[in-house]
C-alpha cells in the first residue's frame, strides 16, 4: 500500500536523530546561515537576536520576523529551526505555515503562558523544549516534544548551568533506571511525568528522544566536555557570532564535536581562533535575569 | 564467520546502525578514521547531514580511501539517505564533496522540507516473500536518473528509492529506523558473498 504518512512521531523524532553528533548555531541573517552551514553546522536556528543580546535588550522578546526566517530558509540546504515563546501556540501555527523544519519552544524567548506549554501532538512540525532535569524533560515529552535540549543559562558564555542540567538529568535516568518496577508510579508522582514515560525510560535505558546540550557553550573545549558528559549534540547560541572570528569558532566548534574524545584534535582547533564571547558569572544575575527558571 | 562491518560514525543514526547489524550476527565497529577503515569488511554510511559528513570525511581522507578500496576489492557500501547522496555520482543543485561511486544522479531534499517527511511501506522483492516494509523518509533525496548498471530494488510513487550496483547498495530511507533488520541482513549477505565467506 503506497500511502504517505507525514508528521507521526517517527517522522518527528527522526529528524532529531539524524542530527545526533551535530552542532546546531544560531544565526540572524542569511550571511551567518552561510558561515554556519559552511562550517560543517547540522542545522541553523533562526532568531532576531542571539540570546546575549535579548539578555541585554530587556523587554519582550518574541517569535523572529517571517522575512528573517524565509530568507534563512532560502539561503541554506540544511534544517531550519526557529524559536516560540513558552505557550505561544498562535506563533507556532505562524512558524508551521512557514515550514520550517523544527519549532523551540524557549525560554530564551518572553514566556506567553506561564501554566501551559504548547500540545505539541496538535502539530505536524516537530518540537524540541528545555528541561533542567528529567522530570521537565519528561512532562516535555508527554506534550509531545521529539526532541530535548538541556537548558544551561543561555547568552552567558558561561558552561556552568549546561554541565548542571545534563549532569542531573542523567544521573536521575541512571536512577530511574535501577528503579524497581513496583516503585515506579511512586517516582513518576514525584518527577510529576507519566507513568507511561517514565516506564518507557527504564525499558529503553534512556531518554526515549534526543538530548542536545544549550546555553552557555562558548568554546571548542566547551562543546567536547558537553559532548563527553553524555549530550547527543550541541546548540551554540551566542557562542559564535558574538566571538570575535565566528568563522573560526564555528568551524573549531563542530570539529571539536566532531572529536570530542580526542584531546589533540581539540587542542588544534582551538588554536589561534580569537577571543571567546564576553562571559558573564551566574553570582550577578538577578533572579529575573535567569532564562533557565521559564516554563518548567 | 563474524564479518566487521563500519558505520560511518561522523553524525547521524549511528547507534541504531550498529544495533541492526548486530541483531543480523555481523560485528559492528564505528569508523572515524582510516585505522577504523582498514578493521572492516563492509561499510554503512548513515542518515545525517550529507554536507556535515562529507566535510569530516574528506579531512580525514577516508573520501579517497573508501573510493580506492571499492575500485580495487569491490568494498560493499550501503548509503542511506545522506549516504545515497555521498554515493551519487551527480547531484542536482549545491553539491557536497562525496564519493561519487554509483551511476545515479540525486535530488537533495526532493520531497521537501520536514513538514513532508513521511513513514511508508514499501514492497521490496529481493527481500522475499515476508511482509512490507516500514520505510522512512526523512527529508529525503530521489534518485531522479540512474545508468544502465544500477538495479532498481523498490519504488515509491513511481520513482526509485533503494537500488544496487555491484557492491554498492543505497536507500532514500532509513532501514534502521524500524525494528525490521531484514535490509541490514541483505547488506550482510551481500558482503559474506564478495568476501565468499
Amino acid at each position: 500500500m503506497e500511502e504517505r504518512q507525514v508528521g507521526t512521531f517517527n517522522v518527528k523524532a527522526g529528524l532529531a536523530e539524524m542530527l545526533k553528533g551535530g552542532v546546531i548555531m544560531d544565526v540572524t541573517t542569511p550571511e551567518q546561515a552561510v558561515i554556519a552551514e559552511k562550517a560543517g553546522a547540522v542545522s541553523v536556528m533562526a532568531l532576531e537576536r542571539v540570546p546575549a543580546d535579548i539578555r541585554a535588550a530587556g523587554g519582550v522578546a518574541r517569535m523572529a520576523d517571517p522575512h528573517i526566517i524565509k530568507s534563512i530558509q532560502q539561503s541554506v540546504s540544511i534544517p531550519v529551526m526557529a524559536k516560540v515563546r513558552i505557550g505561544h501556540f498562535v506563533e507556532a501555527q505562524v512558524l508551521e505555515a512557514l515550514e520550517v523544519d523544527y519549532i523551540d519552544e524557549s525560554e530564551v524567548l518572553t514566556p506567553a503562558d506561564e501554566q501551559y506549554h504548547i500540545d505539541k501532538w496538535t502539530f505536524k512540525i516537530p518540537f524540541v523544549c528545555g528541561a533542567r532535569d528529567l522530570g521537565e524533560a519528561l512532562r516535555r515529552i508527554a506534550e509531545g516534544a521529539a526532541m530535548l535540549r538541556t537548558k544551561g543559562e543561555p547568552g552567558t558564555g558561561n558552561v556552568v548551568e549546561a554541565v548542571r542540567h545534563l549532569r542531573a538529568v542523567n544521573a536521575q535516568v541512571r536512577q530511574l533506571v535501577n528503579t524497581p518496577d513496583n516503585e515506579l508510579p511512586d517516582l513518576a508522582k514525584e518527577l510529576r511525568a507519566p507513568l507511561e514515560i517514565v516506564r518507557k525510560v527504564k525499558e529503553l535505558g534512556r531518554l526515549p528522544v534526543v538530548n542536545f546540550s544549550a546555553g552557555g557553550i562558548a568554546s571548542p573545549a566547551d562543546a567536547a566536555l558537553m559532548m563527553q558528559l553524555g549530550a547527543d549534540g550541541i546548540f551554540v547560541g551566542s557562542g559564535v557570532f558574538k566571538s570575535k572570528n565566528p568563522e573560526a569558532f564555528a568551524r573549531a566548534i563542530v570539529r571539536a564535536t566532531l572529536h570530542y574524545n580526542d584531546p589533540k584534535v581539540i587542542a588544534e582547533v582551538s588554536e589561534n581562533i580569537g577571543e571567546a564571547m564576553p562571559g558573564i558569572e551566574m553570582a550577578t544575575l538577578t533572579q529575573a535575569d535567569r532564562m533557565q527558571d521559564r516554563g518548567i | 564467520m563474524a564479518v566487521n562491518i563500519g558505520v560511518l560514525a561522523i553524525q547521524g543514526d549511528v547507534r541504531e546502525h550498529k544495533n541492526h547489524l548486530a541483531q543480523v550476527g555481523a560485528n559492528p565497529v564505528e569508523v572515524r578514521t582510516l585505522e577504523d577503515l582498514s578493521q572492516v569488511q563492509g561499510l554503512i554510511i548513515p542518515g545525517g547531514e550529507s554536507t556535515t559528513i562529507a566535510m569530516l570525511m574528506a579531512e580525514e581522507g577516508l573520501i579517497d580511501q573508501i573510493q580506492r578500496r571499492v575500485w580495487d576489492e569491490q568494498f560493499p557500501v550501503y548509503g542511506t539517505c545522506a549516504g545515497l547522496i555521498l554515493l551519487s555520482k551527480d547531484v542536482i543543485g549545491s553539491s557536497p564533496a562525496r564519493l561519487g561511486l554509483m551511476d545515479i544522479v540525486a535530488n537533495r531534499n526532493a520531497y521537501g522540507r520536514q513538514l513532508a517527511s513521511f513513514e511508508t511501506s514499501l514492497r521490496i522483492p529481493a527481500l522475499g516473500d515476508g511482509p512490507d516494509f516500514p520505510a522512512v523518509f526523512i527529508r529525503a533525496p530521489q534518485i531522479v536518473r540512474y545508468g544502465p548498471e544500477v538495479i532498481p530494488l523498490a519504488t515509491f510513487e513511481g520513482q526509485v528509492v533503494m537500488a544496487e550496483q555491484g557492491s554498492l547498495l543505497t536507500s532514500a530511507f532509513h532501514p534502521e529506523m524500524s525494528g525490521d533488520v531484514r535490509i541490514h541482513g541483505y547488506f550482510v549477505d551481500k558482503v559474506r558473498k564478495i568476501l565468499q565467506v
